[in-house]
Formats: C-alpha cells, sequence, structure tokens
C-alpha cells in the first residue's frame, strides 16, 4: 500500500519518486497505492463493524446495564481523548497540505505535533484503564467490581476494554507509521509531486480518528 | 410410489405429520434437480457431438443471446426456486409454531445425554415417552456446549443452545420407538450421544402416566389418596443423584462414560461386567447394592479395590435412591442400534 | 512482433521464443539461485511458489480425509480412538479451506494469470505479493505446529461454546488461521488495485477476460469480509485463553451472536473458493469450443451479484439454531439469488458451446464433471434454502454431500483444469493427454462414488462428525470409503503423469490450444516481463473466434 511508492524513493532525496517498472506512469502508480489504501481502510471499518454489532447485540439484552455502566466511565477524560484525537487528526491534514507545497520542515512539526498528541491520548487512556483496574472492572474471571448489581455489566466492560484495546493498538501502528514518513520528510522528500506518503500516513491517522468518534458516543455517552 | 421413492432416498421410516409434509417437497426438489442435471447434461453432450472440431483453427459463429433468452436463464430458475421456497418456508413456520393444545416436554442436553422432564412431574434420561396423535412441543435447551436434538423420523431437529430455550413441535403418527441424535458436534462421545423416543397408543400412554405417578407416589409416606393432587417433587432418581454427590460417588465414578477410579455409571446398568477374578456378570439392582455394602465382593476387572464400604453410612431408601439414580444412565448400544428393554423410569414398587 | 497485430494472425502462431533466451529469458530460468525464487517480486514466481505449497497442504489434507474415511469403514472404532478422529476431521476442514481451497486458484493460477490477461507487467503491489505469500506460510506453519502439539478437536466452524472451553490447543490453529486471513486480504486488494489500474491500453472492462472478472468479485469477498473472521478468531483465541465471555452463555454471552458473526464471514468464503472456478471454466469452455462467451456480460455481473448477494445469505446456516422465522424467511429468500445467479452462469456456459467447435481435451472433461458437480450440487443448495427440508438435512452427510459437491467438487475440477489448461503457458511443457482423460474420469468418478453414498446417509439421518455409527449405515459408509479410494487413486495418476510431464514432457508451443484468451500472447513461459518488445495491443474481445472473412453479424439466439 504505502510502501510500493514510498518505498521507491531511494536515498539521494530526488524531487520525484521513482517509478516501479511494472506502472506506465507516476499519476497510475499514485492512484494505485491510493485506491489500496482505501481498501485497506474499508478492511479497517469492517474489523471494528464486528465489534459495534458486538455492542449492539448485548446492548440490545442488557439495555439497563449498558446505560447504567456506561455512566460509569470518565466522561471527562473521554471528551478530553475526543478532542486531542480531533485536533491530531487537523495537524495530519496540513501536514498533508505543507507536503504538496514542498514545505517539507512544517511537514515535520505537523507530524511531530500529531504523534505528541497521540502520545497525550494513550497517557490519558492508561490513566482511565488504570482507575478501571483498580475498580475490578476486568474482562472475564478478573471482574471483581460490585458497583453496579445487573447482569450484562461485566459484559459491558468486557466490550470496553476490546474495542479500546484494538483502538489503542491502532493508534500505536498509526504512530510508527507517522514516524516513519516523518524520517522521509526530514530527508526533504515531499514535494507537489510526490506527497503519496504523507497524504496515506494521514489517511490512514484519519481513520483511526473517525474511529474513536464512533467508538466515544457508543461507550461514553449513549 | 412414496415407499418406493423413500427406498430409493434411503429415507428412514415417516412417523411424524411433518415427515409427510417435508417428503413431499423432497420428494419434488430432488426430482426437479436431478432432471435439470440430466437435462444440463445431455444438451452438453448433445453439443459436444454436434458440434466437434473439424479443422484446428476452426472459426465459429459469433452467437449472443437475445434478451429473451437471458430473460427465460433468469425466470425459469427463479420460478421453481420460488415454488420451493413458498411451500417449503410454509412448511417451516408450520413446524416453528407449535399448536396451542401442544403437550410439553422440557428436553435438556449435556454432555453425553438427553434429559427430558415433563410438567406433570416424571422426568428421565435420554427415553422420551410422548403420546402418538397428540402434538408435543419440545423446549430445548443445553447445560453446557451446543447440542442439536434430532429424530430421523419425525425428519424435525433443534440446536440446544445453552443459556436460551429453543422449541419445536412434532406430533408423532404411529407408536413404536424412534431414535434420537445429536447433531451439533459437542466433544468426545458426540456419536454417543443417543436416545429414543417411545411413541405410545393413547390407552399405553395414560398406563404409562398413571404408573409413573403412583411409582413415586408409593416412596412418599404422605402420600395423598388423589394422584391428581401430587404436587411436583423430586423423583427418586433425583434424590439418588443428589445422595450420590453428598456422599461423594462422583469423586471416583464419572457420569459421562469415562473410566475414572471406578466405573463411569453411564451405561453400568443392565451391562454385562467383567470381574476380577474372570466371572461375567450382568449389573443389575443387587449386584449395585453389593457393590456399595461390600465392594470387594466382585470387583470390575481394571479398576483398584478402594471403594469404602458404605454399610450404615447409607439408609435403605437413600441405598435404592442411588440404584434407581444409576438405572437412569442407561444408555442404549450404540453400534447395533437395539432399544434398550424398556423405559428407563420404570415404577418403583 | 507483437502477436495480435493482426487479426489474422492464427492463435497459435505466437513466436517460439528459443532464440531470445539471451535477451529476454523466460521467467523460470531469469535467475537460478534459491534466493531469486525465495525473494522474487515476479508475480509468475509467486505463482509458481503459491502452486507449490497449495498442493502441499491439499495432500495433507487429503491425508486426513483418508483417516476420516478409513476409521468410518466399521460402526465402531476402526483404526483410530474418538479424540483422533474428532482431530482428524477438524484438521481436513481447516487445511483444506483455509490452506487448500481459499488460496489454491487465486493465489497459485490468479497471480500468474491476472496480470497476463491485464497485459500487466505485474501486479500492483509485487511486495505486498510476496509478503502475502509468507503471511500463509507463516500463518500455516503455526497452525500445523499447534495440529501437532495437541491438535483441536472443535470442527473447522469452532463454534462456541465448545471451541472456548476444549482443553485442545485452539488458540495457535485458531491464531495460524488469522494470520492467513492477512495473507487473503492482502491478495485481494492487490488484485482489484491491479484491475483497476494496470489493465493494458484497449483492455476496457467489457473486455476483460471472463477469469478477471471472477478473481475481482473474489477480491471484493476477501477484503470485505476476512476482516470481520479475523476478529472472530481473535476473540474466540481471548475467550479460550482468557475467558472473556463474549461468546460464553455462563457470562451472559451469546452463542448464536457468535455464528452470525462467524457465518458472516464463512458464507462467502463459500463464494471465495467457488467463484475463482467459474472464471477458469468460462475461459476454458471459451477455448475449448472456440466460442465466444454466451452472454459474456450475464457471466461478468452473475460473478458480482453472487460475490453481493452472498453477503446477505448467512443466515441459512442457522435455520435450526433458534434464530426467528423472519430471519429464516429473508436468508432463504436471498439464498435463492444466488441459486439464480449461478444458474445463469451454467446456462450461458452450456449456450457457449452451441455453435462451438469442441476439442475434448482433459481441461475440457474437467468442465463436464464441473457443469455435473455445479447443478447437481448447486441445487441441492437451493432445496436446502427452503428452511423445511433444512430442518432434516441440517448437519447430517448431506449437508457434507452438498458442500463436496458444489464447493469442493466444483473447484477441484476447476484447480485440476486450470492445471492443465494453463500447464504449458507456466513450465513450458506439455502433460500426456491420454493419461489426463484416464485421471480426470477417474476422479470425476471417485468424486460421485464418495459423495453419492453421503447424500444418502444424510437422507437416512447420519449426523455428520460422528466417530461411530448405527450398524443400518454401515452400507454406505463402505461405498463412500472405496470411493474415496477410487478419488485418491486417480489424483496419484495425476500426480505422477504430470511431475514426469515437468522433467520429460514435450516442449509446448506458446499457445498450445490455439486460444485466443489474453495469456496466450506472450511466450510460454513467458519472459519475466511477460512481454517482449511493445506492449501488444487488445483489438478484440478476449473469446473471439469469428473468422474475420466472414461479416461479423452477432447471431442472436
Amino acid at each position: 500500500m504505502q510502501s510500493s511508492s514510498a518505498v521507491a524513493g531511494t536515498a539521494g532525496a530526488p524531487p520525484l519518486p521513482k517509478l516501479a517498472h511494472h506502472f506506465a506512469s507516476l499519476e497510475v502508480q499514485n492512484h494505485a497505492a491510493r485506491l489500496g489504501m482505501w481498501l485497506f481502510l474499508a478492511t479497517e471499518i469492517l474489523l471494528f463493524a464486528g465489534l459495534f454489532v458486538i455492542y449492539a447485540c448485548y446492548r440490545f439484552m442488557f439495555p439497563d446495564a449498558f446505560a447504567q455502566a456506561s455512566r460509569h466511565l470518565d466522561l471527562t477524560m473521554g471528551t478530553i481523548n475526543t478532542l486531542v484525537l480531533i485536533t491530531s487528526s487537523f495537524t495530519a491534514a496540513m501536514a498533508v497540505h505543507y507536503a504538496k507545497e514542498a514545505k517539507n520542515k512544517q511537514v515535520v512539526v505537523m507530524f511531530v505535533l500529531t504523534i505528541l498528541m497521540a502520545m497525550g491520548f494513550l497517557v490519558i487512556k492508561y490513566f482511565e484503564y488504570a482507575h478501571k483496574f483498580h475498580e475490578g472492572q476486568l474482562p472475564g474471571p478478573h471482574y471483581t467490581y460490585q458497583g453496579i448489581q445487573l447482569p450484562g455489566v461485566a459484559m459491558y466492560f468486557t466490550i470496553y476494554f476490546l474495542s479500546t484495546g484494538l483502538h489503542a493498538f491502532h493508534v500505536i501502528v498509526g504512530m510508527i507509521v507517522l514516524a516513519w514518513v516523518t524520517t522521509k520528510a526530514m530527508r526533504n522528500e515531499f514535494s507537489y509531486r510526490n506527497y503519496t506518503a504523507v497524504e496515506l500516513g494521514s489517511m490512514y491517522w484519519h481513520l483511526v480518528d473517525l474511529v474513536w468518534i464512533f467508538l466515544f458516543p457508543m461507550l461514553y455517552l449513549i | 410410489m412414496n415407499e418406493l421413492m423413500n427406498n430409493i432416498l434411503f429415507l428412514p421410516e415417516r412417523a411424524s405429520t411433518f415427515a409427510e409434509r417435508v417428503d413431499n417437497l423432497h420428494y419434488f426438489v430432488i426430482a426437479v434437480t436431478m432432471l435439470s442435471s440430466l437435462a444440463v447434461g445431455t444438451t452438453a453432450i448433445f453439443f459436444f457431438f454436434r458440434y466437434r472440431r473439424r479443422t484446428p483453427n476452426q472459426a465459429t459463429e459469433y452467437v449472443v443471446p437475445s434478451v429473451k433468452t437471458e430473460f427465460l436463464f433468469v425466470v425459469l430458475p427463479l420460478i421453481f426456486f420460488l415454488t420451493w421456497f413458498v411451500i417449503g418456508f410454509r412448511d417451516f413456520v408450520w413446524v416453528s409454531t407449535p399448536p396451542k393444545d401442544a403437550m410439553d416436554v422440557y428436553v435438556m442436553g449435556k454432555q453425553w445425554m438427553w434429559k427430558f422432564s415433563y410438567p406433570e412431574g416424571p422426568n428421565g434420561v435420554n427415553v422420551l415417552h410422548v403420546p402418538a396423535n397428540r402434538p408435543v412441543r419440545l423446549l430445548i435447551t443445553s447445560r453446557d456446549v451446543l447440542h442439536s436434538f434430532f429424530v430421523p423420523s419425525f425428519r424435525i431437529k433443534m440446536d440446544a443452545v445453552p443459556g436460551r430455550y429453543t422449541q419445536i413441535w412434532f406430533e408423532a403418527t404411529k407408536p413404536g420407538t424412534y431414535q434420537i441424535l445429536c447433531t451439533e458436534y459437542c466433544g468426545l462421545s458426540h456419536s454417543k450421544m443417543l436416545g429414543e423416543v417411545v411413541v405410545l397408543s393413547a390407552e399405553q400412554w395414560d398406563a404409562w402416566v398413571k404408573e409413573q405417578r403412583q411409582g413415586y407416589l408409593a416412596n412418599r409416606q404422605d402420600a395423598p389418596a388423589d394422584v391428581s393432587l401430587v404436587p411436583h417433587t423430586a423423583r427418586m432418581s433425583e434424590q439418588g443423584q443428589k445422595v450420590a454427590a453428598e456422599v461423594g460417588c462422583f469423586k471416583c465414578h464419572t457420569v459421562n462414560g469415562e473410566p475414572h477410579i471406578g466405573p463411569t455409571f453411564l451405561g453400568l446398568y443392565g451391562k454385562q461386567q467383567t470381574m476380577q477374578d474372570g466371572l461375567s456378570l450382568r449389573v443389575d439392582e443387587a449386584y449395585i447394592t453389593q457393590s456399595m455394602m461390600d465392594p470387594g465382593a466382585h470387583l470390575a476387572a481394571g479398576f483398584p479395590n478402594v471403594m469404602p464400604t458404605f454399610q450404615g453410612k447409607l439408609t435403605g431408601p437413600q441405598t435404592a435412591a442411588i440404584v434407581e439414580y444409576i438405572k437412569t444412565l442407561r444408555t442404549p448400544d450404540i453400534r447395533t442400534g437395539a432399544s434398550s428393554q424398556g423405559p428407563v423410569y420404570e415404577p418403583i414398587q | 512482433m507483437s502477436p495480435s497485430s493482426s487479426i489474422a494472425a492464427e492463435p497459435g502462431a505466437v513466436p517460439v521464443p528459443d532464440e531470445h533466451h539471451d535477451h529476454h529469458p523466460n521467467y523460470l530460468v531469469d535467475g537460478t539461485t534459491l534466493k531469486s525464487w525465495l525473494l522474487t517480486l515476479d508475480h509468475k514466481r509467486i505463482g509458481v511458489m503459491y502452486l507449490i505449497w497449495v498442493l502441499l497442504f491439499f495432500f495433507i489434507g487429503g491425508i486426513y480425509a483418508l483417516i476420516v474415511r478409513l476409521e468410518l469403514l466399521t460402526p465402531g472404532p476402526t483404526i483410530i480412538d474418538a479424540m483422533t478422529y474428532n482431530r482428524a476431521f477438524t484438521m481436513h476442514g481447516v487445511v483444506m479451506i483455509f490452506l487448500f481451497m481459499i488460496p489454491a486458484i487465486p493465489g497459485a493460477f490468479g497471480n500468474f494469470m491476472l496480470p497476463l490477461m491485464l497485459g500487466a507487467k505485474d501486479v500492483a503491489f509485487p511486495k505486498l505479493n510476496l509478503l502475502s505469500l509468507y503471511l500463509l506460510l507463516t500463518g500455516a506453519f503455526i497452525a500445523i505446529w499447534g495440529m501437532i502439539n495437541g491438535g483441536m478437536d472443535t470442527g473447522w466452524t469452532f463454534y462456541t461454546p465448545y471451541s472456548t472451553h476444549t482443553t485442545t490447543t485452539v488458540a495457535p490453529i485458531l491464531f495460524g488461521a488469522f494470520i492467513i486471513g492477512f495473507s487473503s486480504i492482502a491478495t485481494g486488494l492487490n488484485f482489484i488495485v491491479t484491475t483497476h489500474t494496470m489493465r493494458a491500453p484497449g483492455i476496457t472492462w467489457f473486455k476483460m477476460p471472463l477469469f478477471v472478472w471472477a478473481m475481482y468479485a473474489t477480491a471484493c469477498i476477501q477484503v470485505l469480509a476476512t476482516p470481520v473472521l479475523g476478529l472472530v478468531l481473535l476473540l474466540v483465541v481471548g475467550e479460550h485463553l482468557f475467558h472473556f465471555g463474549i461468546f460464553d452463555p455462563a457470562l451472559g454471552g451469546d452463542p448464536v451472536l457468535f455464528q452470525h458473526l462467524f457465518w458472516f464471514y464463512s458464507h462467502p468464503a463459500v463464494y471465495i473458493m467457488v467463484l475463482p472456478s467459474f472464471g477458469v471454466m468460462s475461459e476454458v469452455v471459451a477455448t475449448f469450443s472456440r466460442k465466444n462467451i454466451f452472454g459474456y456480460r450475464a457471466v461478468a455481473f452473475s460473478s458480482l451479484g453472487i460475490a453481493f448477494v452472498g453477503f446477505f445469505a448467512w443466515g441459512h446456516h442457522m435455520f435450526v439454531s433458534g434464530q426467528s422465522t423472519f430471519n429464516a424467511g429473508v436468508f432463504a429468500v436471498l439464498t435463492m439469488l444466488v441459486g439464480v445467479f449461478t444458474a445463469i452462469k451454467v446456462f450461458n456456459w452450456v449456450g457457449t458451446v452451441y455453435k462451438g467447435a469442441v476439442d475434448f481435451k482433459t481441461p475440457f472433461a474437467y468442465f463436464c464433471g464441473f457443469l455435473y458437480f455445479t447443478v447437481f450440487g448447486g441445487m441441492t443448495g437451493v432445496a436446502f434454502a427452503t428452511a423445511s427440508l433444512d430442518v432434516p438435512w441440517h448437519d447430517t452427510y448431506f449437508v457434507v454431500a452438498h458442500f463436496h459437491f458444489i464447493m469442493v467438487g466444483a473447484t477441484i475440477m476447476a484447480f485440476m483444469a486450470s492445471l492443465h489448461y494453463w500447464f504449458p503457458k507456466m513450465f513450458g511443457k506439455m502433460y500426456h493427454e491420454g493419461w489426463g482423460l484416464v485421471s480426470a474420469a477417474l476422479i470425476i468418478l471417485g468424486f460421485n462414488a464418495t459423495f453419492i453414498p453421503q447424500f444418502l446417509l444424510g437422507n437416512a439421518g447420519m449426523p455428520r462428525r460422528y466417530y461411530e455409527y448405527p450398524e443400518r449405515f454401515q452400507a454406505l459408509n463402505v461405498a463412500s470409503t472405496a470411493g474415496a479410494s477410487l478419488l485418491a487413486f486417480g489424483f496419484l495418476i495425476s500426480a505422477i503423469y504430470l511431475t514426469h510431464a515437468l522433467v520429460f514432457g514435450r516442449r509446448a508451443a506458446a499457445n498450445p490450444w490455439r486460444s485466443r484468451g489474453y495469456e496466450w500472447m506472450t511466450e510460454s513461459p513467458p519472459p519475466t516481463h511477460n512481454f517482449v518488445g511493445p506492449q501488444p495491443t487488445y483489438p478484440e474481445e478476449p473469446h473471439f473466434y469469428v473468422d474475420p472473412k466472414k461479416a461479423e453479424v452477432p447471431d442472436a439466439v
């Protein structure tokens, strides 16, 4: 996906990406990379869709337990996290803007900001998790929480940990991808002819953000 | 005609009202399937011979179907498929919707046996008694993993899902004994999880129900004179299971067919057991009682002599209850398909 | 010289490449070191490596099948104990489905042929292509490690709660399947992008060979369905290791929800397995009857139709699982639509032979078997979808026979047909036609002899996954085992003469079948970059056998 166009750029920071031998033109190569990324994002959405379906089913089976348990999450931390992620998506989008203008320094700044916000997100998530661990709201046999006595509450927290955990894993992967694109920006690789890697990296980051925008109301608000 | 079709298709005996409905659709569908395979096959073969290649680089005409032809290709199968759907789905709704006057039986699957209980009292393991010509609704659940309740002669099947009840109903049309098979893979002894449905005629059924009620009433000292006033109480075999658990039988004896420190209780009763001293005994009430009181007297081959005596630890009724419990764990011999000698819950006199 | 520069050029008149060896070596000899194979980015070499591996996996799965069939020879224990038997049929399913049928035709022949058919030099993402092969192998080795160290006894459907409670090694095998899922996604993604972006000038969407259409539809399913399976596999592994309780009724979970999620992937997965074979057969029937495909667009669109409707038919696996009657009705009707789309294809294939010029070669023999298995197996599938017939048949040997006919029968026929049809293209050698026909006859006969008794066993009421069975089922089981031996013997013959042909086979002409398929427009075997000289042009559709001297008047039927 992102590799085909990005890896093609070899050392020496050429202004143009290398055209792989099997592509007819650069346009086709970039089109292919972008299409591949969109398809990959579709698979990611379906991966989370499974979790959403599971949530919907159990919400239907245990409506009261889920409503009460969701009140028990830390809405403040969740809201801050949402804002942090949306802002980071903005900086990622700005990076694409600067990459098109060949302002590689700004690209680096924007991506570093994005990665810092991602770290911030994870730190806040860590505090949320620590609180849950402390209260014994862990999934499965480790669940010892006695606060809400309804069947299905344990299921709610299991789904909470599974979905936020899977999302956090995607945040970490996104950070690695962005860090890798940042190193390329440091080598002044991007220009209006060659910004596919930046674009794809930030597309992935938008997906991570988008998934959270669905998870947040699902787990915290409704 | 139907008999002939049944023989060709290897269908088992038809013994329920649903079987008759579903078999008719079966004949229709299979006949059309075979005819259309044949038609496609013959057409293809005819074309192969009619249009053999004459020269290596033979050119052919450019043939494309007209809209009419393509329309026919779509509509022809669609008509058949939708007809089948209408017939089939009507029957499916019919078999999923029990009539209001149906008699209820609760079915519980567990590894690896079926338990049946009737709201009015009696219950049993692996043998289900039902009256003929009366709708019976089965409320099915499972205690551990998924099972599926299947009676080939009735053509009915329903999964037993832990944590919820599923239902299906049938109306048996002729008295007899029919095999129950488990069709949802449930572990090691999945293929041994067999039972049977005993369909009784109206008179036999009444007699059987009466016998059942008398059977457990006889064990109650405060038995009321009027049988119909009897409250639902645990049957002797259930008491036996409770006692067996209390005195610790299950520390050494399993009920799932696996040998442990002692022989398994599953299928023990009625079995021809080889003893350590070479003797071969049929396991009956006497042998089970003796084994509880004097375990070393006839030791089953392959098991250590470690069982303590329960002489004085069990009262007479408790001993009888345990014997009765072990009797409910009888299994039909699956390989020969031979039915067991009679209902498992024989009345206790 | 471009092979299709003239319409009148005889198909088969592609330049014989022996003089070009120094400049444009064919892909087989261009680099002979092990590294040049293992780290190759050439789609053809990756395709060949896929072929070797899936054949090995097919062999392993076949051994398991024979163990299962031998065990069922007698009603009681025959050669193995119950636990071993339960592991054997599980591993037969897992290996055959995840390691053979899903990757076989897309991985081996799709990789090899798709770029050739599109006039491309390679797939869009060659590195991803290589990665998908190694993901498959990684997953396979983890799964095989799990098989050796304990095995799994849940059946390939690994229904909860049994799969989360069994003491066998569920985790590594399912984790292996999870990784194989990524391989499948990567292949599908690669094919979609390739089809969209790599078509040579002149190949419009409606001039693509039907194999490409079928691969495209398959790839769509792979990309959209596999992630859900990935999630389910992860959850089951998690349940098994940590007892989350998502599907455990003891903790409030719902095992039927698992079935919904599982079949949301696993029903479309059936079409991942069978759609490529539809594609192969469209090519084979056109080539061997020298005819344009009757109703090209109908066949192309019905592939997409099957892919689309296939996503909304999963509930027909659960008619007796306790879902609502309304659900059952909706899923039943949608399943019927799959049947209609398949019927359209069947009629059009038969129509293709009409007024054709048939040459009865081995691939065509497999096409005949394929037609039969598809019609009979497909219509029994529609019979299941009536819902009421599913009640007695569900989880009996009738199901086993049905899906072996439609899914396995069709796929095996197509796999063998493509192996023979493209053998000269891939290896530049000819196999022995006589032995080809003999083994095709044996395989088709053996297949019928194995599975027709199983249809009858299902009617008689024998449930699947039974280690022991009542004595009345024995005669049919013996017949089925005998058929399986015949089938195995047929495959053995194929293996022998194909291996022999690989080494000693007669040198193949560039286009031995005189096909007009686009993949035959280059040398056999093709050079590393697929085409020598200028890009070929594509003035005609890929299944075009009209005499150029005659006026082109479409003959409508």
